[in-house]
């Protein structure tokens, strides 16, 4: 077609970046030891998380009967903790993933994920390794102040005034009056919406400024793929790191136990339908190796791209990706 | 009724909030890797002007509004409205003085106007970003001083207030910029 924009949308000085980046990653990782693994991108089953929707796709021909339904992985999350299951020992992987309806300044259908696991770790442990990793591969390019470790109720409390653990409903409504924070409409009200609202206005901008800002124990309904630490309260012992108020990573001490993740997936499906939203197959295969055991291990995925346009100085991810969504 | 869902956000777009149009100046998907997707966005009150800040829910959908932008000419003010007449079809409308703001004292006889309609009716008017206009009163020239930098304030044939350069006289005719409200240089009589 004539006179359409074929050109990159990235400059060729961040696609060189890029390249530098992802070399120094695997320069980290060989230096701890760790295994570069590839596992695949197409799978029969898909992530249940409401709040993430997969790609899906078809196929026909021999070793599965019939036409069958295949889902683009949101991460390789799943099948990695099979392989952890099955005496892998670390292991890190650089993939590209796939996220539905997903596109903005800071986002794009497909993406770069940097995903690690390591048995013995705790949350502790893997969030200085995270520090440790985008010290060394972002020293060249940016300078990073001291790294700062905040637990998601001190956070709370110091920028938007309130304890998230303990705030009622209306406490949290109120709170986000008093921010200025108008309703949302169409927006279920429960806790943790509330938390989410004061967590993107007041929270989130303020994380990370010149620095990487830790953020860890979230409460228990966060907890996603978390382990839970029992407690007053529960926390899950999940963590996130910010850098200049953007996401950069989002870790866990790994939920081993095949039960209890069973009925996460469970209850996220009851919450997809009762959104309207499409059923997905839950992984049994990954149930099936926690069931065999998981060793008591943290994993953590962290945004490539991100990294990059850190690096990069650069306000939107269309400037680090070769050719964004509406030039794929 | 039309609307829009959040995925067809974008500057420009003209929406319904809370009984008044807004249009959208600024739009941010938001999305924390485990949560829900919002839509926040900067939005500007077609009829007040003002700025305020909302959040959607993405997928979530919001009535458009029915506005339209025309290119008009401004004709005259009789007291209580300023006049307008398309072009084209030679068809006039008023505006009042609620829908003109602070942009009345830009409006010279002749020149071509945006005027926006809501549901048809006029409610607000932008001027060219330059206007021609002639100084009807300013302190005395200071002849030859086109250097030292210093300004007086000039009043402007239309009622507006500018700072000029020491040298312009009454009579002289300004160009000035109507968004920052600056002189831009002297015009000739065109």
């Amino acid at each position: 077609m004539a006179g359409c924009d074929w050109r990159p949308t990235a400059s060729l000085v961040n696609i060189k970046l890029r390249a530098r980046i992802l070399a120094r990653i695997r320069a980290f990782f060989a230096a701890r030891e760790v295994l570069e693994v590839e596992t695949p991108v197409l799978s029969r089953a898909a992530v249940t998380d409401p709040n993430i929707e997969s790609f899906s796709t078809l196929y026909a021909g021999p070793g599965l009967a019939g036409e069958a339904r295949l889902y683009l992985h949101t991460s390789p999350e799943f099948p990695m903790k099979r392989l952890l299951a099955s005496g892998s020992g670390p292991i890190y992987q650089i993939a590209r993933v796939f996220r539905q309806g997903e596109r903005g300044r800071q986002h794009n259908p497909e993406f770069s994920l940097l995903e690690w696991y390591r048995p013995g770790f705790g949350q502790r442990d893997l969030m200085r390794e995270v520090a440790d990793l985008v010290h060394e591969v972002l020293s060249a390019f940016v300078e990073l102040g001291d790294t700062e470790y905040l637990s998601y109720a001190e956070a709370f409390e110091r920028y938007a005034g309130i304890d998230p653990h303990h705030a009622t409903v209306d406490e949290l409504a109120a709170c986000a009056a008093h921010h200025g924070i108008a309703p949302v409409p169409g927006l279920e009200y429960e806790r943790d919406s509330w938390l989410e609202l004061l967590l993107i206005h007041k929270v989130e901008p303020r994380l990370g400024e010149g620095r990487l800002t830790f953020i860890f124990d979230y409460p228990a309904s966060q907890a996603s793929l978390a382990r839970i630490r029992k407690g007053t309260p529960d926390l899950a012992e999940r963590f996130e790191l910010y850098i200049n108020g953007v996401e950069i990573a989002n870790g866990f001490h790994e939920l081993g136990d095949g039960t209890e993740q069973r009925e996460r997936f469970a209850g996220e499906l009851q919450k997809r339908e009762r959104q309207g939203q499409i059923a997905v197959p839950m992984d049994e295969m990954l149930l099936a190796a926690l069931e065999s055991g998981l060793p008591d291990c943290a994993g953590v995925a962290l945004g490539i791209d991100r990294l990059v346009m850190l690096a990069a100085g650069a306000a939107a991810i269309d400037e680090v990706l070769a050719f964004a969504l509406e030039r794929a | 009724m039309a609307s829009y869902s959040t995925n067809e956000f974008k500057r420009g777009l003209k929406i319904m909030l809370d009984g008044d149009p807004y249009n959208i100046v600024e739009n941010e998907f938001v999305k924390p890797g485990k949560g829900q997707a919002f839509n926040r966005v900067k939005v500007k009150n077609l009829k007040t002007g003002r700025t305020i800040e909302r959040t959607f829910k993405s997928g979530e959908s919001v009535e458009a509004a029915d506005v339209l932008d025309i290119d008009m000419q401004y004709l005259y003010n009789d007291g209580e409205a300023w006049h307008f007449m398309h072009p084209d079809t030679f068809e006039q409308i008023g505006a009042d003085e609620n829908a003109l703001g602070e942009e009345k004292k830009w409006l010279k006889e002749q020149d071509m106007c945006v005027v926006t309609l809501w549901d048809g009716v006029p409610i607000s008017v932008t001027p060219p970003n330059h206007v021609i206009l002639k100084v009807t009163e300013t302190d005395p020239g200071v002849r030859g001083d086109t250097a030292t930098g210093g300004t007086k304030p000039a009043v402007l044939e239309t009622g507006a207030v500018v700072q000029v350069p020491l040298f312009i006289e009454e009579g002289d005719l300004l160009k000035v910029d109507t968004r920052s409200g600056e002189y831009i240089s002297r015009a000739k009589e065109e």
